[in-house]
């Protein structure tokens, strides 16, 4: 990719029937953090169509094994090991090369490492929860990490989250930000999730769930989950605008 | 039949949940030991960064005007020269001195974001006509099912402002307003409403 040109094409528009629309009554917190008033159109000019560019340099050689990043010597996270794996692609199938992937998640007990987090299951000294990585030149990325646990939120009086893992990427424009979160294949929590339930495509869900895949596990250590991150893709061509009629 | 057109669907988007920082601004959150700094955080000046100070402050609110304190806030804007520090900007090289791009969490306990930065300078539209000084918001939070992207645009800037193709394009000028950070010294001050009467206007980008 390095003797590609860099594009300068605007994204394709984003599907909002397809994402979950602002205001879902089922997802409570969503009732006040939703705009009610339509949003205006943007289509990309250079403000949406470029952004930055993280180098490998930020990467700590542990920054995408949650397992011991946050360990003491010797130490390791307790939980089931898992590899997770894909590529960040974009619409029109193209592996996004240099894209900034950030993780966090609970432990293995459903517990998140932050200091409003209220839930009984006890943190895990060795685990800290989050990690990053910066995709390779086919869009390939991965970390290491323990399969987070499912923990009760307070929406309903009896919800649940499934297991889940949050992912932020950037892709190549800012246009592409996106911040979404993977489950896991068989979670029988996932149907019941008032989260999950705010997209209203199932199609769309079953794009969040990561495959288990045992052509990749690391034998006698971890079993792998594959999940693939697909941003906007680019327009092939620059359709010049005349000037506008307003 | 025809030939199918084999493009894939976007990856649905889901709420970055009020444990955001643990993830992107970790320090923040008190988990130290594992990044040396947040991604995005501090000044995004140094002694070489060409253009003049400024200082945006503010406060994202919900529909009851209860300003969000697990909000998290990313800006990108150009350089003083209307350069964006990217691969796609290929009108000219911006500055090396301002990589354009920040982050900042709401504070925990009253909500204000602080970005410390330079004005950027005015970027072409498509067409070519100059769009006004502006610096492009996205805001994720608890609540909030896809990010939300808005623009900043500045008090002092009333000429560049008017002929903005961008604003001139916003119907119900009422509304305008909503998009203009308030400048008074070198402080640019610019509150972002989710819902009710001043609601931000959001953008479809």
């Amino acid at each position: 990719m390095k003797n590609t040109p860099p594009e300068t094409t605007p994204f394709f528009a984003r599907d909002r029937l397809w994402h979950p629309p602002a205001y879902t009554p089922g997802y409570k917190t969503s009732v006040l953090r939703s705009p009610q008033r339509a949003l205006i159109s943007l289509e990309g000019t250079k403000t949406e169509i470029t952004g930055p560019v993280f180098g490998h340099n930020i990467l700590g050689e542990f920054d995408n094994d949650l397992i011991v990043n946050y360990a003491q010597p010797g130490e390791s996270a307790i939980g089931e090991r898992i590899l997770v794996h894909g590529r960040v692609l974009d619409e029109r199938g193209l592996g996004v090369p240099g894209a900034l992937v950030e993780f966090w998640q609970a432990n293995a007990g459903g517990r998140y490492r932050h200091k409003k987090e209220t839930y009984l299951a006890p943190l895990d000294p060795n685990f800290g929860g989050f990690g990053r990585t910066i995709t390779d030149e086919n869009g390939g990325y991965y970390f290491k990490t323990i399969k987070p646990g499912a923990y009760p939120w307070p929406n309903g009086v009896n919800d649940w989250r499934p297991a889940h893992i949050h992912f932020s990427v950037f892709g190549h424009g800012f246009a592409q930000r996106l911040v979404t979160q993977m489950y896991f294949e068989g979670d029988p929590m996932i149907k019941i999730c008032p989260i999950v339930n705010t997209i209203p495509d199932q199609e769309a869900i079953n794009g969040l769930i990561a495959a288990l895949d045992m052509q990749n596990t690391i034998p006698h250590d971890m079993r792998a989950y594959k999940f693939d991150i697909i941003l906007r893709g680019r327009r092939s061509t620059f359709f010049e605008n005349r000037k506008e009629g307003n | 039949m025809v030939q199918p057109l084999n493009y894939l669907k976007e990856s649905a988007s889901q709420t970055a949940g009020p444990y955001v920082h643990i993830g992107c601004t970790p320090n923040f959150a008190g988990i130290t030991g594992v990044y040396p700094e947040d991604l995005g955080s501090g000044p995004m000046v140094n002694e070489n960064t060409r253009g003049e100070r400024i200082t945006i402050r503010g406060f994202v609110y919900d529909g009851t005007m209860t300003p969000l304190k697990d909000a998290l806030i990313e800006i990108w804007q150009a350089d003083a020269d209307g350069f964006y520090n990217s691969p796609s900007e290929t009108r000219g090289k911006a500055d090396p001195n301002f990589f354009g791009w920040a982050r900042c969490p709401g504070d925990m306990a009253t909500g204000e974001f602080v970005f410390e930065t330079i004005k950027p300078g005015r970027v072409p539209f498509r067409d070519g006509r100059l769009m006004a000084p502006h610096v492009s918001f996205w805001i994720v939070a608890r609540g909030i099912n896809l990010g939300l992207n808005t623009r900043m645009y500045f008090s002092d800037e009333e000429e560049a402002n008017a002929e903005d193709p961008i604003l001139a394009r916003i119907e119900h000028r009422v509304r305008v307003p909503t998009l203009i950070g308030k400048r008074e010294g070198d402080t640019v001050t610019f509150n972002i409403h989710i819902q009710g009467e001043n609601e931000t206007i959001f953008f479809d980008i």
